[in-house]
């Protein structure tokens, strides 16, 4: 049995846990410390924890913080939020956090991803590409959460990191985030069949049903935001997971 | 008391944390007077095998944990390329390795791609043991481990395999040699799988 990572995608704004819808409207959720101890009482596969604010505030990532994040997760961590240098990545991994995710850096200086490669290894090196649907229709990397629209290919761009060193990429279609309405698979089709590495889908799940399309279309593992922090129709806030057994029925292949 | 060698190689935070989290007592530490001292060593490593044999060589420690463990019977647990050390050398680079356990690392062959899967395996994946062992003492049901790696030991002599896991094809996820013990997972990062299996390792391991 081929077990697919399912990765909850916890967001980080001023301290507090948010969800966001399209990278905007951002509703408070909860203590980022309890919801990873939630998570941790679940057995999930992984987990992301992302600093929106971080860059945008132009500001460093929170080691405190992560320390306490890490202390608590028991599973694979990854920690992204304005990383932009070799020694804050350093940090981070003497943390306790196991894969550092870079954004907007991988962009506007390569040779980073590359020097964390060599030092810290490719497995904890995570290049995460945010894209949106330019006016013309284009697929695009963008940065800042979304506010910053570059002209970089997403394909072109993911093949460059790939080269430079990523270990994974991290997929994030900013169109479909929070909206429930599956994840972007011609997004996902046209940069798995160009890359070697592993690729995280992100962005729209809504039901198990999605993360196995993901799949289909080349993905190697999925994360979700909204699913795992709200129970629907109503949005209420509740942390969920989905049981091994569910995972085992209806996702893994045999 | 476990004693988590530092030689430079990899993050020792996580390992640290799991065996504060059980109440086993455990340290890190590069010192030779410490390590000489130690009851039970856990051997960790990440990147490249030549990094981690080159990095263990310039810690000066080689000749210490060969008397340790060969000469004295200290009980060691190789995670990761920690555990690829345990072997007499691997595929991904030139140097030898530790040499206590017979056999080779060796990279995941064609037909891993060929089933459409990709390189590192980066993930969980259920095992199957293959004897005995203290480490899996009252183990929870269905046991799974967190797994990051393109090489895989082949140990010479297959009593030496603990457990077994499946990528692709069936491949040695654990080893263990009386004493000497090895994990290609994470147990550190494996949940209460891999909290069970550090704790006897603190405890139980001999």
């Amino acid at each position: 049995m081929k077990r697919i990572r399912v990765i909850p995608v916890l967001l980080i704004h001023d301290g507090g846990l948010v969800k966001s819808v399209q990278f905007k409207n951002y509703r408070y959720v909860g203590d980022p410390i309890n919801t990873v101890k939630i998570f941790n009482e679940k057995e999930v596969d992984e987990i992301i924890v992302l600093d929106i604010s971080a860059t945008a505030q132009n500001r460093n990532p929170n080691l405190s913080l992560i320390k306490e994040i890490a202390s608590e997760a028991f599973m694979p961590l990854a920690y992204g939020g304005g990383v932009k240098n070799l020694e804050e990545i350093k940090a981070l991994i003497s943390s306790g956090v196991e894969k550092v995710v870079i954004n907007a850096a991988a962009i506007e200086q390569p040779y980073l991803i590359r020097e964390a490669a060599e030092y810290v290894g490719s497995q904890s090196v995570v290049v995460s590409i945010d894209v949106k649907k330019n006016v013309l229709g284009k697929y695009r990397v963008v940065t800042h959460n979304s506010r910053k629209i570059s002209n970089l290919n997403p394909v072109l761009f993911a093949k460059k990191m790939e080269e430079y060193g990523a270990g994974e990429l991290f997929i994030n279609a900013v169109d479909k985030d929070g909206t429930y309405r599956g994840y972007d698979l011609t997004l996902i089709k046209s940069i798995t069949r160009e890359v070697t590495i592993p690729v995280i889908a992100c962005g729209g799940a809504s039901v198990l049903e999605d993360f196995k399309k993901a799949i289909d279309y080349g993905a190697s593992a999925v994360a979700a935001g909204s699913m795992f922090v709200f129970q629907r129709p109503h949005q209420a806030v509740l942390i969920s997971y989905f049981s091994q057994q569910e995972l085992k029925d209806k996702l893994y292949k045999l | 008391m476990v004693t988590i060698i530092d030689y430079g190689v990899g993050n020792l935070t996580s390992v640290l944390n799991m065996f504060k989290r059980i109440g086993a007592e455990a340290e890190v530490s590069s010192d030779k007077k410490t390590i000489e001292k130690a009851t039970k060593l856990l051997l960790p490593g990440v990147g490249a095998y030549d990094t981690c044999v080159a990095k263990l060589k310039q810690s000066g420690l080689m000749d210490l944990l060969q008397k340790k463990v060969i000469d004295e019977g200290t009980p060691v647990l190789g995670v990761c390329v920690g555990m690829q050390l345990l072997f007499q050398g691997s595929d991904e680079g030139s140097l030898q390795g530790l040499g206590w356990i017979e056999g080779r690392v060796v990279k995941f062959n064609d037909l891993v791609f060929e089933m459409g899967l990709k390189v590192p395996h980066m993930g969980w994946a259920d095992v199957l043991q293959k004897k005995n062992s203290q480490l899996m003492k009252e183990m929870y049901p269905d046991p799974r481990f967190y797994f990051v790696h393109s090489f895989h030991a082949q140990p010479a002599n297959s009593e030496d395999i603990l457990l077994e896991a499946d990528y692709g094809y069936t491949f040695m996820a654990a080893v263990q040699k009386n004493h000497i013990a090895g994990v290609q997972f994470h147990p550190e990062k494996s949940h209460k799988y891999g909290m069970k299996l550090l704790e006897n390792f603190a405890y139980h391991f001999k």
